[in-house]
């Protein structure tokens, strides 16, 4: 359900990549394909204009001005929901005290541990089983087995195994953040079109080369989408995994502050994680325009 | 690979004897033979699935062959019917793709470009080509290389009506400056006879006919002579062109 959750939602937010992928994947023959070009092409660099802009905001601007009036009006019980003002200034309160960022660095802390670790490895295997049969013989059966298994799930046994240190946490999300690299990246170097394949090997690549200056560059798209997919899993995964015991992090702020019924501070933290994940967005989108710098020229209609 | 490769001995001839080629139990080439001269621009005609393309994947090394003997240069390229860029390169890097990328490299590849009518496109990106561009880079990508034999399959199939014409004029004028040894495949006979020397028709998974094509260049549809010769391919394919009520 978690997975599932936040593919749409990755993909609801970033037309760009979806329409990058789902061209990258066609073969270079479809690319005639008039679905994959127009894709790409309303993807491009095309600017707003005010009035789709003005559009695009007033849903949001009404929905923060209907909290604002209820709050004001005392519609919106304070007790059930705090007001903008509140919230504002609780985010305050814990930034002065130093409260905030002792606690989320130390979330930031355990993700990039257990990203690096999972999406590290998630990456290794997925090119490993994309470019061998051995490594796919040997690595994708078991992979796709454990893929099932909702990561969540295993949390109680870590914790059992591990005690409530920082081991399982990291864990988890090291184990949220292979898969969606893992089968992204296998899938990418898998799918390559064979035809470009061909082409490198009548022009001189063999082995290495063709790695190196068809397979990888050709896979990118597609890594990309598994390390959105990747990010937005691990933050998942971080929540849970600080909301059981733990001793510092977002998630402990969270549930102290549902013990003491400070609800301005849990609507701080709930921003805090919305932050979070439209960072890793645009941390992504970043990384497509650097690694990606002919997808956003869309293509010639 | 069975393919050799004699640069030596038949310097630049490509020699093809009784190649035999079958998928699952079904045969696309048997006893097939053709010699392509070092220069010779050779057209062969086929119907679809006529094992056409199977022979210029042998050529290329793409393919091994059950039976026969295949001698080619070991400088061989291919212009395939798409244009099979690499998106992520752009134009000039896709041209020495293969290649290292020194100065002089990167100066052929400008040349080559050039020579497509596509100077200055270096760095653009693939993506933004149109289709025929696209097609002129793949040919300079072929060119660049200096090709013994320069293998076409049906390059032109893709391309509209008036890029198709443009394109197979460059590619005969590009062919005649840099005179390596060519095989088009093709099945449409205007082509063949446009660009050919000679032309041969693969009928059964073998040369069936092989006729020289005796008009001057640069050729034209409308020569006399070129409808009796059209005709005459044509019937060799098993078609018989006559469209309308009698």
């Amino acid at each position: 359900m978690t997975a599932g959750t936040t593919t749409s939602r990755a993909r609801a937010e970033a037309p760009p990549v979806a329409a990058a992928t789902a061209a990258g994947t066609v073969p270079a023959t479809a690319a005639g394909a008039a679905g994959a070009r127009t894709g790409a092409t309303s993807s491009g660099r095309k600017r707003r204009s005010p009035r789709d802009v003005l559009l695009r905001a007033s849903v949001p601007t009404a929905i923060l001005a209907l909290w604002f009036l209820g709050s004001t009006q005392g519609w919106i019980d304070e007790k059930q929901f705090p007001a903008p003002w509140q919230v504002a200034d609780a985010f305050a309160r814990l930034v002065s005290t130093g409260v905030l960022w002792e606690n989320l660095s130390v979330s930031l802390g355990r993700v990039a541990v257990g990203f690096a670790v999972g999406g590290l490895l998630g990456l290794t295997l997925g090119v490993v089983a994309g470019l061998f049969r051995l490594g796919d013989q040997l690595l994708d059966p078991t992979l796709q087995m454990l893929r099932t298994i909702p990561f969540l799930a295993i949390a109680p046994l870590l914790i059992l195994w591990f005690g409530i240190d920082e081991r399982p946490k990291i864990i988890i999300i090291a184990a949220a953040a292979l898969f969606p690299l893992y089968l992204n990246t296998h899938s990418g170097v898998r799918n390559v079109d064979r035809k470009i394949l061909e082409a490198g090997t009548v022009f001189g690549l063999r082995g290495l080369g063709l790695v190196r200056h068809v397979i990888l560059p050709e896979a990118v798209p597609s890594v990309l989408v598994g390390l959105r997919v990747s990010l937005s899993v691990s933050l998942l995964a971080l929540i849970v995994a600080e909301m059981s015991n733990a001793p510092r992090g977002i998630g402990f702020l969270m549930v102290s502050a549902q013990q003491y019924f400070q609800m301005d501070v849990l609507v701080v933290c709930v921003l805090i994680y919305a932050v979070w994940g439209l960072s890793v967005d645009l941390v992504v989108r970043l990384l497509e325009r650097i690694l990606l710098p002919y997808k956003r020229l869309g293509r010639r209609p | 690979m069975t393919t050799q490769t004699v640069p030596d001995l038949a310097a630049g001839t490509v020699h093809v004897q009784g190649v035999g080629k079958s998928y699952g139990g079904r045969t696309i080439l048997s006893d097939f033979s053709l010699t392509v001269r070092p220069g010779e621009f050779v057209a062969l005609l086929g119907a679809s699935g006529s094992g056409k393309t199977t022979l210029l994947r042998i050529l290329a090394g793409l393919e091994a062959h059950d039976t026969g003997t295949v001698d080619a240069p070991a400088e061989r390229t291919v212009v395939f019917q798409e244009p099979r860029l690499v998106a992520s390169k752009r134009v000039g890097p896709n041209v020495i793709l293969g290649q290292r990328s020194t100065r002089e490299r990167r100066a052929a590849a400008s040349a080559a470009l050039a020579e497509v009518g596509l100077g200055g496109r270096e760095a653009a990106w693939p993506t933004t080509l149109s289709g025929g561009e696209a097609q002129r880079v793949a040919l300079a990508r072929a060119l660049v290389r200096d090709p013994r034999l320069l293998l076409l399959d049906e390059p032109f199939a893709a391309l509209d009506a008036l890029t198709r014409i443009r394109m197979q004029a460059l590619v005969a004028e590009l062919c005649h400056e840099h005179q390596p040894a060519v095989l088009l495949v093709t099945h449409d006979v205007d082509e063949a006879i446009l660009l050919a020397d000679r032309v041969a028709v693969l009928q059964d998974g073998k040369v069936g006919v092989e006729l020289e094509v005796p008009f001057d260049r640069p050729r034209r549809r409308g020569v006399p002579g070129f409808g009796d010769f059209r005709r005459r391919l044509l019937h060799e394919l098993g078609v018989e062109e006559a469209i309308g009520a009698a």
